[in-house]
């Protein structure tokens, strides 16, 4: 049965075989020399002031657990979606009571602005 | 000759053989994929030309033909540069994991009829782990960097993709809900029988946001401001150089095919026939030839938004991404699943 999925791993392998050769052509043959103003950070002409790791806006952070939660929502709905025939309308109702529930949740985090980017 | 090399064949063990027979099949995928890249680099310059009213390249071979493969030697002649303050081991890996997942996941896309890499029942759900793998490039690229404008296009890029992934997603569920199979083969054999029973005709709101939401997926204009050249010059790959950013730019443009050739699959009948059923010889018989006409239409898309439509701005992206896109997908989930269980029109499909 897994066997099917071998020329995944091999399509996975050859995937990162042409990534590798090419950057190998590219450090191989390509020019060298260099200095150290061409080696610096690119910040419009000016000396890089402190490092560039610095602190970033919370949303991306809010955006990132909402994504979490949203995606394992889809993970559920894969197998039902696929088991539809077979599970009926007691399926359906179940699903349409688990959707409601994260729609509230939806709607709560919508009007508490956590969608907001202005 | 041929004895000889039977008896190598069968001295093999069963893993080794498995493992050459699929190369055999890989390789020239990968190859006409590549192509296909350089051609869409030469496409996108001539379309987006002649929109605007202007040639295109033309000097290099006749018409420009030859224009991609100048543009490969030149970039793998170029200097790869490592800036001075970056991470350098995952400054190289970046490219490689933005890279790798655009190629895999073409093992499950099914060719033409009775042709796919790896015909697995989990095909679509490896479609989307591979394609939210990209992410990681991306991030990866703008931390490594240690670049102020690096880092914010990742960080941009990185919300917008996990933004549109969702609304993906729930897309993918309603195409589901009408194939009853994850396998992509099971998925275009559902549809097959003429384009009115195309998943287009009955999740026609999905198919519409399954394919803008790739063409924000892939960070294409107008969704573009992880690039954003006028105000963070390039985004993620501002400090890549050489072939390290051509290894990049070869992941966005197969994405782009990729991502087309989803759409085609799962909406538009995949290497099915528009006509069939109808007696038009190779006009209404399935065929690469369909597959190929669907993803060249969805490219040319990607090409003609381009042209197009000026660049949203990020509050409208975001907003598009959650408050239209994923409200439109839930609403039809619920709208399905009340067809199906009332057998009502095109939505009863078993």
């Amino acid at each position: 049965m897994l066997q099917a999925y071998l020329p995944v791993l091999v399509f996975l392998g050859i995937a990162l075989g042409i990534g590798l050769v090419m950057l190998a052509i590219g450090l191989v043959f390509g020019r060298s020399g260099t200095d150290a103003e061409k080696l610096s950070p690119y910040e419009c002409g000016f000396e890089p002031f402190e490092d560039s790791r610095m602190q970033f806006d919370v949303r991306y952070y809010l955006v990132a657990i909402l994504f979490i939660i949203f995606d394992l929502e889809i993970a559920f709905l894969f197998p039902w979606a696929v088991a539809l025939d077979s599970i009926g309308l007691a399926g359906l109702v179940a699903m349409g009571i688990f959707l409601t529930v994260l729609v509230v949740g939806f709607i709560y985090e919508w009007k508490k602005g956590a969608l907001e980017w202005d | 000759m041929m004895g000889w090399l039977e008896s190598i064949w069968q001295a093999l063990s069963p893993l080794s053989q498995g493992v050459l027979i699929s190369t055999a099949y890989i390789v020239p995928v990968v190859v006409v994929i590549i192509l296909c890249v350089a051609y869409l680099t030469l496409a996108e310059r001539k379309i987006i030309g002649a929109i605007q009213n202007r040639i295109g390249p033309n000097r290099v071979g006749p018409y420009g033909l030859l224009q991609p493969f100048a543009d490969v030697l030149k970039l793998l002649l170029k200097q790869v540069v490592l800036p001075s303050r970056s991470n350098r081991f995952l400054f190289l890996v970046a490219p490689l994991l933005s890279i790798v997942p655009a190629l895999a996941a073409w093992a499950v896309v099914p060719l033409f009829p009775g042709f796919v890499i790896a015909d697995i029942d989990a095909g679509l759900l490896f479609v989307l782990a591979l394609t939210s793998l990209g992410v990681y490039g991306v991030i990866i690229a703008g931390w490594a960097t240690n670049s102020k404008y690096a880092l914010l296009g990742a960080m941009r890029s990185a919300a917008q993709i996990v933004a549109y992934e969702i609304a993906m997603g729930f897309a993918l569920v309603g195409v589901l809900m009408a194939s009853r199979s994850l396998n992509l083969g099971a998925i275009v054999e559902a549809q097959a029988g003429g384009f009115l029973n195309w998943f287009l005709v009955p999740l026609f709101p999905l198919f519409i946001v399954y394919f803008i939401a790739g063409v924000a997926e892939t960070n294409r204009a107008p969704f573009d401001v992880a690039e954003g050249e006028s105000e963070i010059v390039a985004g993620f790959h501002v400090e890549y150089s050489g072939v390290a950013f051509a290894v990049f730019f070869l992941a966005e443009y197969a994405n782009m095919i990729l991502i087309s050739a989803l759409t085609a699959v799962m909406f538009m009948g995949g290497w099915e026939s528009p006509f069939a059923g109808l007696n038009l010889g190779w006009l209404s018989a399935p065929g690469l030839h369909w597959l190929a006409v669907k993803v060249a239409f969805f490219l040319f898309c990607f090409l003609w938004f381009r042209a197009t439509f000026p660049r949203y701005r990020y509050d409208q992206i975001m907003r598009l991404g959650w408050k239209v896109f994923i409200p439109i997908t839930i609403v039809w989930i619920f709208v399905e699943g009340a067809m199906a269980i009332m057998a009502v029109g095109p939505w009863s499909s078993a």
